[in-house]
């Protein structure tokens, strides 16, 4: 059996690993990345953040071609859907970008092994592929392999009838009707593809409010437009269990008030995913996982094992791709002795729905409960320009701020390109800054980011559109 | 009132602000518990030298340097009413403001606003630039002491001091756009290029400060080592037909560090200069007996020391020194324990060393080193026999100790070694 010595082993290319291992490499580091998929990025290229913003995207043309354009006074007559087209455009955008970090991984010569890892000891790794077994030595190893969807117990996946979010982003026809389980991001996202796309979608939530991590105002608010869409919501409702029957699945839904029918052509279950440790041979070096299946670590993103590092989705925090990036560098550079470190109070958090809904610094229930003084402003898209030209102006900004220095605490949004407008607020978060800062900031107008300005005014009392 | 980092101990320069457990604006007594540092070798506790009011400084969790201000204690406002920022008055404000309305703030929070103390709402550091926060952990800044030439005292990433010799070109973190492989390496300085067999790191602070405190050590000493053996069999036959005994008596085994200790003290009233130490241009002799003896701890070797020594039974030593690990091993040992000896031994002999001059810890003048026990063919009687036998030396600053007193001393630590009856008896 071959054995290669390594100065650092990184077990997953997804968003964290692949980008420790070139952040460890570009600091001279000797590094090898193991991937058991085909193709590098992990879940957020493969089936994850990009297909389904791909999807995002190209069902939203059709949506506004279907429903919008007329008003623009453009006649399209009646938008015809090629769905095999649309999956086809989404396939050729992961393929450029696995293929992209490829040619990443051979610029930073970094080795890469397609295999399945397991932890021999705190320095060794055997990789099993099709082509054999290998061992490799590794003076610190990464672990970095990620998440996967959670089943429910009484409804597995079956990838036909019960789907989870991989194999909703790859139909081959749209279904009649959908029945979402779980109103968090990944339900919604899903969700609000196929219903643009003429599916009858129904979300059957448990807890009183969709995205139940977000502010209630900005949930609430996304919930009407949703409606608006088509989509149709049930909070405060179970699926109990499921039967086939002639027209197709006909589900049980229970809430305070009592059962319901619901006839269905597939579910799609988006309850949540869970750290994926299985396989990777953790007993091996003595190292245990919390109840939730994480890896706990320290500051320096180091196991209960030293040399054994983890990071991304297998360690506690947000499931998002720029946190798993963001702990990758850190990680990296805290091993060879820089001293960067994570606020994860200031890593912005997104929903790519319509409108999208974007959070990033504190949130009003925390402040309460930590009883720290707020002020909150508030700035509607309806009266920002640039949304009424776009068409675009459900939704608000809010800003909440210190009553005393003036210091922004938190910025929540729902509305158009609110993706890219929490950038905005991020970067002021994370410098510290305060309304005044972004009160004596020019913004381009008319433009969306302006509504950011004056919402920060107002938290101020000082709204010059409010 | 300042509240400054203290010297925590040999050759810890930096400590982390591990809890404070009053809260900046708090009004605290003299003596009341204020905080806690995290050192790599010990934890302390701070307490307040003054009543007053505490302005918190620098936030839990933060690094910061020996002597760094951590925070002030305004003693005018002693016994004056306590700062009100108090859960009620907070509330009240919370609850307009989550009544959604942008008001501006009123006369219930102006009053908040008016405490002459800092406003600190939200709980974090003042701010600067992101960049800041990495490079002054990189540099060892204590961002306490900088002026922040931006907006409302903001710092810059241009208002930090030069690295000395930690080139980490600012604001150069863009890990999201891959950089040329070279470039960023021979940046950072880690690793050499051009030859692959040689490795570049930067010394951290810890070992920069170490290094200079030995070279100081060395060049301001006059430091000379002797060495003498001993051997070992009979201590090792004594300790073996009383260990049980012992252990059952007093509960911890007898090991041979209490009879080194004793040896030590014993030596030291009868050589008084071993025992003394330079002060300026005068020379401090000691009358009592404090011996710093190297304990390896989960967190490293730590030296704490045993006080007067030479007044307390074997027993006494023993339990002194297996308390002085477990608390080194959870970090309990305190300042106190740590500082003030007036003698060492260090004991090489833990790492397997059979000869080894251990080096002196100003401002004491010397140092005993122990080293391995082995077995060796000596000569007894005119005959060739085999002997548990140990090296060991004293290291001594020839300045006040003479090199008959140095070995004469080390001669007695031998006998008593060799002859633990004669010190047993105080003969
Ligand atoms: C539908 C969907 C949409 C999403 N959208 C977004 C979004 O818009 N924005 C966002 O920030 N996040 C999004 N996420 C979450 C995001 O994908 C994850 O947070 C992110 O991928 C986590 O990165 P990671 O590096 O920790 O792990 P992963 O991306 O899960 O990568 C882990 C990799 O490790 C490999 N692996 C596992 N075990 C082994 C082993 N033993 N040996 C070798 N290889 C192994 C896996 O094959 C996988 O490729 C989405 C997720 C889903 C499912």
């Amino acid at each position: 059996m071959a054995e290669q010595t390594f100065e650092l082993i990184v077990i997953g290319a997804g968003p964290g690993g692949y980008v420790a291992a070139i952040r460890a490499a570009q600091l001279g580091l000797n590094v090898a990345l193991v991937e058991k998929r085909a193709s590098l990025g992990g879940v957020c290229l493969n089936e994850g953040c990009i297909p389904s913003k791909a999807l995002l995207e190209s069902s939203e043309h059709f949506f506004r071609a279907r429903h919008e354009f007329a008003e623009h006074g453009i006649e399209v007559g009646e938008a015809q859907l090629n769905l095999g087209q649309m999956m086809e455009r989404k396939q050729a955008i992961i393929k450029k970008l696995t293929g992209g970090i490829a040619g990443l991984m051979k610029k930073n010569k970094i080795s890469t092994f397609q295999g399945e890892a397991e932890l021999q000891a705190a320095d060794r790794v055997r990789i099993k592929s099709d082509s054999g077994e290998t061992e490799l030595q590794g003076k610190s190893i990464l672990l970095a392999t990620g998440s996967e969807a959670i089943e429910l117990p009484h409804l597995p996946f079956d990838g036909e009838k019960i789907i989870n979010a991989r194999d909703a982003l790859s139909l081959s026809e749209v279904p009649k009707r959908l029945l979402v389980v779980g109103g968090g991001v990944i339900g919604l996202e899903m969700g609000s593809v196929w219903s643009r796309l003429g599916a009858e979608v129904t979300v059957v939530e448990m807890l009183p409010q969709i995205l139940p991590q977000s502010d209630p105002q900005l949930a609430q608010m996304l919930q009407r437009s949703l409606k608006k869409q088509g989509l149709a919501i049930l909070l405060e409702t179970r699926l109990e269990s499921i039967e086939q029957i002639d027209e197709g699945i006909q589900a049980k839904l229970s809430n305070e008030k009592g059962e319901q029918q619901l006839v269905c052509d597939k579910i799609l279950v988006a309850t949540g995913r869970r750290a994926q440790s299985k396989g990777l041979g953790l007993e091996n070096v003595g190292l245990k996982t919390n109840k939730q299946g994480q890896l706990e670590v320290d500051e320096d993103f180091q196991t209960e094992v030293a040399g054994i590092y983890a990071i991304g989705d297998l360690v506690p925090g947000p499931m998002l791709a720029h946190k798993a990036s963001d702990e990758g560098v850190v990680f990296a550079e805290r091993l060879v002795g820089q001293k960067p470190s994570i606020n994860y109070q200031h890593i912005p958090a997104v929903t790519y729905t319509w409108p999208e809904v974007a959070s990033v610094g504190r949130s009003e229930a925390g402040l309460k409960a930590d009883q720290i003084p707020y002020q909150a402003g508030k700035f509607y898209f309806a009266a920002s320009g640039r949304a009424l030209c776009n068409g675009t102006s459900d939704g608000f900004i809010k800003v909440l701020a210190s009553p005393e220095g003036g210091r922004i605490l938190g910025v929540h949004i729902v509305g158009p390109h609110a993706s890219e407008l929490i950038a905005e607020a991020t970067t002021v978060i994370s410098f510290g800054g305060s309304v005044q800062d972004l009160a004596v900031t020019s913004h381009a107008h008319p433009t969306l980011a302006e509504a950011l300005k004056e919402a920060a005014l107002a938290a101020a009392g000082e709204a010059i559109h409010g | 009132m300042d509240i400054i980092v203290p010297q925590v101990g040999e050759s810890i320069v930096e400590a982390e602000i591990g809890q404070w457990f009053k809260q900046d604006g708090e009004q605290v007594e003299k003596d009341e518990l204020l905080l806690e540092l995290e050192t790599e070798k010990i934890n302390v506790e701070l307490n307040a030298d003054a009543s007053g009011k505490l302005s918190i400084l620098v936030q839990e969790g933060e690094t910061v340097k020996i002597g760094a201000l951590i925070g002030r204690i305004d003693e005018s406002a002693a016994g004056a009413e306590p700062a009100e920022k108090t859960e009620p008055a907070v509330e009240e404000t919370v609850e307009e403001k989550a009544e959604g309305k942008q008001g501006r703030p009123e006369t219930k929070q102006a009053a908040v606003t008016a405490e002459p103390s800092e406003p600190a709402s939200d709980q974090e550091q003042p701010p600067m630039n992101p960049a800041v926060a990495k490079l002054a952990a990189e540099r060892n800044i204590d961002l306490s002491t900088i002026k922040g030439s931006g907006r409302g005292g903001r710092i810059l990433v241009d208002d930090l001091p030069e690295a000395g010799k930690q080139p980490e070109p600012a604001g150069k973190a863009e890990p999201e756009t891959p950089q040329p492989t070279e470039s960023s390496a021979s940046e950072t300085g880690k690793k050499d290029l051009q030859d692959e067999r040689v490795e570049r790191v930067p010394m951290t602070q810890i070992r920069k400060k170490i290094a200079s405190r030995l070279l100081k050590a060395r060049q301001e000493t006059a430091m000379l080592t002797t060495f003498n053996e001993i051997d070992m069999s009979r201590v090792i036959s004594l300790r073996n037909s009383h260990k049980a005994a012992f252990e059952k008596k007093h509960g911890v085994p007898l090991g041979f560090m209490s009879f080194f200790v004793k040896a030590c003290a014993e030596a030291l009233k009868e050589f008084a200069a071993v025992n003394a130490q330079i002060d300026g241009d005068d020379i401090l002799y000691h009358h009592y007996y404090d011996i710093g003896v190297a304990v390896g701890s989960k967190r490293g070797l730590v030296v704490p020391v045993i006080r007067d020594a030479d007044r307390l039974h074997f027993d006494d030593i023993e339990k002194t020194i297996r308390d002085f690990a477990a608390r080194a091993d959870s970090g309990k040992l305190s300042l106190d324990d740590l500082t003030g000896g007036t003698f060492t031994i260090s004991n090489g002999g833990i790492y397997g060393s059979v000869l080894s001059t251990p080096l002196l810890n100003p401002p004491q003048s010397a140092i005993l080193g122990m080293h391995a026990i082995q077995d060796r063919a000596v000569v007894v009687d005119g005959e060739i026999a085999i002997r548990p036998m140990m090296n060991i030396a004293l290291s001594y600053d020839h300045r006040i100790i003479d090199g008959k007193e140095a070995v004469s001393f080390l001669k007695q630590i031998k006998t008593y070694i060799e002859d633990p009856e004669q010190m047993l008896l105080e003969m």
